[in-house]
């Protein structure tokens, strides 16, 4: 997982609320077995008009916000489909983190899986980032993950909190599996304490 | 008072392995999966790629639903060369990790959600986690179940936990009197346009009261499914006498003297008297009306019996612009009535609403009637089970001879990743879950409702009050 300390870049704004997997991520692009070349569907039906040409009016085709590390977005950000998908064509996008009001749950934690920092911030800060986001020459903006903290161009800060654990998994792109294995042999006692608990959970396989 | 419990802190707790802070991160043991063939092939590719096992591959099941072709006579291939790779993965991973597989041609398949709860494989108090964000629907059977991503897939597989953080809880009391034609799919409507589509992110639902008590196990996981739309992680309802009853004999459910120890320790799930919850909300069912949403959220949705909104008058600007931008998608004029909708597809399946009690409302309705003859209509079971049933019960004549497609089972046209795709401009009843632009096929437009309002808007051509076509009497 790619580390999260200092970032610059420029911020896109996207402000409409509740935007889906399913938008930033169409079913066409679920149908492989690996992870690879999702940036081709990030956004599709946004990002390209029916000829297939890029839309001009889509905030990531235009050139201030092109190569955009970051976007500002409206609530309930994610909503929908569990689809990983969503984010692995933000993360292949170059999309570094999201600051919003709300995101929904799965796709929270699957923004943390894979080293995309959400920053959740109060309506009016938020519109000001959007503010920020919106001004063609004076977007861009730098994430301190150390400080927790968002620089404006003008100099301005703004605050942030994350979950501690998240934070410290994000600055140091810990693989989540392998930490969760050093408590292999808790696991085990769990489970077996449990399943002698609960002696009716354990199912033989019917036959066929 | 420290004592008093809600169910939802019974059921984390019970399996919590180790508190991981003091900011509620738990390391929390998942009893169950049930994995599909879209959102898991990345998460088998991780276990193999670090050389790891599924840790208990018997708590898992396998199930192609998403992809699977729902031609009327079912074969093996997939429609697409990308669907017919992941389900072939698939049967690899099932192979290799050692995990059951319900393939296509299995007649125990179909949409996951409906296949577990009748197996018997979902069981009050167990804690699920699966890669679909429907997995809330085991909730009506007092597990916790909720949907995961493919990076949290392999970490269950690797591990049989997952990192997890305690939720806020909001207790949702329905009271009053459901109307005739007034369902389950109407009372989760009414609460997500409540709440709004986010109004539930961050919090466990707990569903009480007289209402929820009434209610049949499917109509409840109607409910629990499709309150994930609300934005709750996890919804539940304390198990009953109802859910023991449904789950008895089921091929997966513990026989006899374990069914009685099963039954023994099922009797403490339920909210303590005194128990706090974060958030408290109560449904008045008295003046529900049967509902459907005009625009491309879920929370966008009114009774049958009213009118689109008008932007002008709305003070909120964020909603405005959303009540803009849906009306625009939709192609509907703000202030005309819903009932004045013509629509040119009907559409009856899905994880919210494929079992058999929905059929059986729809097949009320269509009973002797025929859909209008510009209306496409298709049914799609919820598993093959449920198929082979409604064809015993004499629905799928029913359905048959009113002119809808009667076809095999599947997710299919809930998100069209299958063959099953409207086109640009394609207006669809639909008994779906989702209201997304685009979520039926690119440029396609969707209203969500019962099946029974389906079936009514079939027969009429235009989104229509079921009671207009019950005589209001059932």
């Amino acid at each position: 997982m790619q580390t999260f300390t200092v970032v610059t870049g420029k911020v896109a704004p996207m402000m409409d609320a509740n935007i889906d997997t399913d938008v930033i991520m169409p079913k066409q692009f679920l149908k492989g077995i690996d992870r690879q070349n999702l940036d081709r569907g990030l956004f599709f039906d946004l990002r390209l008009l029916s000829d297939g040409q890029p839309n001009p009016e889509f905030i990531l085709n235009r050139p201030p916000w092109r190569d955009s590390a970051f976007m500002v977005v409206g609530p309930n950000f994610g909503c929908g489909s569990s689809r990983e998908h969503a984010v692995w064509g933000l993360q292949q996008t170059g999309i570094r983190a999201l600051i919003g009001t709300s995101f929904a749950g799965i796709f929270a934690d699957n923004c943390q899986r894979n080293g995309v920092l959400l920053i959740c911030l109060t309506p009016e800060q938020v519109a000001e980032v959007a503010a920020v986001a919106a001004q063609p020459h004076h977007n861009t903006v730098s994430i301190d993950l150390s400080l927790q903290q968002i620089q404006l161009d003008d100099g301005r800060t703004i605050g942030f909190q994350l979950d501690e654990r998240n934070r410290q998994a994000l600055m140091k792109g810990l693989d989540a599996i392998g930490v969760t294995m050093e408590y292999e042999g808790e696991i085990r006692e769990f489970e077996e304490q449990y399943r002698e608990r609960n002696l009716w959970v354990q199912i033989p396989r019917p036959e066929n | 008072m420290a004592c008093a419990k809600t169910l939802y802190r019974k059921l984390i707790d019970s399996h919590t392995v180790r508190e991981l802070d003091d900011q509620g991160n738990v390391l929390l043991y998942i009893d169950r999966s049930i994995l599909n063939e879209y959102t898991s092939p990345q998460a088998f590719s991780g276990l193999r790629e670090k050389n790891r096992k599924a840790w208990r591959p018997e708590s898992v099941l396998l199930n192609v639903d998403h992809v699977n072709p729902t031609r009327p006579v079912r074969d093996n291939k997939m429609t697409d060369p990308g669907g017919q790779l992941q389900v072939d993965y698939f049967r690899e991973n099932s192979r290799d990790f050692g995990i059951e597989l319900f393939d296509v041609l299995d007649t125990r398949q179909g949409i996951e959600h409906v296949v577990a709860p009748e197996q018997g494989f979902i069981l009050p108090g167990m804690v699920i986690a699966a890669g679909d964000s429907h997995t809330t629907t085991y909730g009506a059977l007092g597990a916790f179940g909720f949907g995961i991503g493919t990076s949290e897939i392999e970490h269950f597989l690797a591990t049989q936990t997952l990192v997890y953080k305690r939720l806020k809880t909001m207790r949702v009391k329905v009271i009053g009197k459901l109307g005739s034609s007034v369902t389950a799919k109407d009372i989760i409507m009414l609460l997500i346009q409540k709440i709004g589509a986010s109004g539930a992110t961050g919090f466990a639902i707990e569903f009480t009261g007289p209402v929820i008590t009434q209610l049949s196990v499917e109509g409840r996981m109607t409910i629990c499914n499709m309150a994930v739309e609300a934005g709750a992680r996890g919804a539940f309802m304390a198990p009953d006498e109802k859910v023991y009853h449904y789950l008895q004999d089921k091929p997966r459910a513990p026989k006899g003297e374990m069914w009685e120890l099963a039954l023994q320790s099922w009797q403490n799930l339920s909210t303590d008297e005194g128990a706090e919850f974060d958030r408290e909300v109560e449904l008045n069912c008295d003046t529900l009306e049967p509902m459907v949403t005009w625009g491309i959220s879920p929370d966008q949705a009114d009774n049958i019996s009213g009118k689109l909104p008008d932007p002008v008058n709305e003070k909120d600007p964020q909603k405005r612009l959303a009540q803009e931008k849906a009306l625009a998608y939709m192609a509907l004029k703000p202030g005309m009535r819903l009932t004045d909708i013509q629509i040119s597809h009907a559409f009856i399946g899905s994880c919210t609403n494929g079992r058999i009690e929905d059929l059986r409302l729809a097949a009320e309705v269509l009973k002797g009637k025929k859909i209008a003859s510009h209306v496409r209509g298709m049914i799609i079971p919820g598993s093959t089970l449920v198929r082979q049933q409604a064809e015993q019960e004499g629905l799928a004549k029913i359905f048959i001879d009113a002119g809808f497609e009667w076809r095999q089972s599947g997710c299919s046209m809930c998100l069209a990743m299958n063959e099953d795709v409207l086109e640009p401009g394609d207006r669809c009843a639909s008994s779906t879950n989702r209201n997304f632009a685009g979520r039926q096929g690119a440029g396609s437009r969707t209203h969500l409702m019962s099946p029974a309002m389906v079936a009514a808007a079939a027969i009429a051509g235009h989104l229509t009050d079921v009671r207009s076509i019950n005589g209001g009497e059932q």
